[in-house]
């Protein structure tokens, strides 16, 4: 399945909602360029909803890691949505849980924007 | 009849695209070997990790060098074996991406999660100075009902 990332706004929050696959190649390359777009549009406050991604590698595990720090050193937040349990799953095992802020429920999510 | 043991050997191309194949060549063989959905993925996963060390660290993306992925199946494991034309490393070399200081790392978690998927994992460095990833998954039917090896 092609990847695709739809960005939608929630008052000051955006949520890019992906589906596919976050793997090496297009997956990760649209991960990078949509973070990215939407720190240098001024976003500081970011949700990636991974509802329909059942699938991803070590380079998208990566590129996660990589939209993390890129949000924080713009002085923004950017929360994990909606996980599948793969994707909990090899969050977990890697011990990213203890960086990223998980949310299972869209609004919780919003709310919880400092 | 005595058990045999079936292997085949595919050379890639250090491209992309060789991900993608490999996973669907070593999901293919293990699906006939009866693994599970869930294991189908962790062999996918960790083959498929395996041709991107290969093809990003080992043959540095250049096409000139090849990868060569070679599938065992023997009556008791499942073996893949995915060799480089690199300069090969040591697997104690590798920084543990667990560890508090590397989790904000980009890279280095494609041998982990060979090793997590895999019920073994070694590196060798090959006589030309590739290096061999070493991946073996027992077949199914020699693993219980709540997971754990049965003894031979």
């Amino acid at each position: 399945m092609a990847i695709q990332a739809t960005c939608r706004q929630n008052g000051d929050v955006s949520i890019v909602d992906f589906s596919g696959k976050i793997t090496l190649g297009d997956g990760s390359a649209l991960l990078r360029k949509t973070i990215r777009e939407l720190v240098e549009n001024g976003q500081k406050k970011i949700i990636i909803s991974l509802y329909d991604v059942d699938y991803i590698d070590s380079s998208g595990i990566g590129e996660l890691v990589s939209a993390f720090t890129t949000v924080r050193n713009a002085k923004g937040e950017l929360k994990l949505l909606h996980l599948t349990k793969r994707v909990h799953d090899i969050l977990q095992i890697t011990r990213l849980f203890t960086v990223f802020d998980v949310q299972s429920d869209e609004e919780v999510a919003i709310r919880a924007f400092r | 009849m005595a058990a045999q043991t079936h292997r085949i050997e595919v050379t890639l191309e250090t491209l992309l695209e060789s991900v993608d194949l490999a996973e669907s060549i070593c999901m293919r063989i293990a699906e006939a070997a009866g693994f599970s959905e869930e294991e189908l993925h962790k062999i996918g996963m960790a083959v498929r990790e395996g041709v991107i060390n290969a093809y990003n660290y080992g043959n540095q993306q250049d096409r000139r060098k090849k990868i060569l992925m070679t599938v065992e199946l023997d009556p008791e494991n499942m073996t893949v074996r995915v060799l480089d034309q690199g300069r090969g490393f040591e697997l104690h070399e590798i920084p543990d991406p667990l560890e508090e200081e590397n989790l904000l790392r980009t890279s280095g978690r494609g041998l982990f999660l060979m090793k997590a998927f895999m019920d073994q994992f070694d590196v060798h460095t090959a006589p030309g100075g590739g290096a061999e990833l070493v991946m073996v998954k027992k077949l199914p039917h020699k693993v219980s009902n709540n997971g754990t090896h049965q003894p031979e």
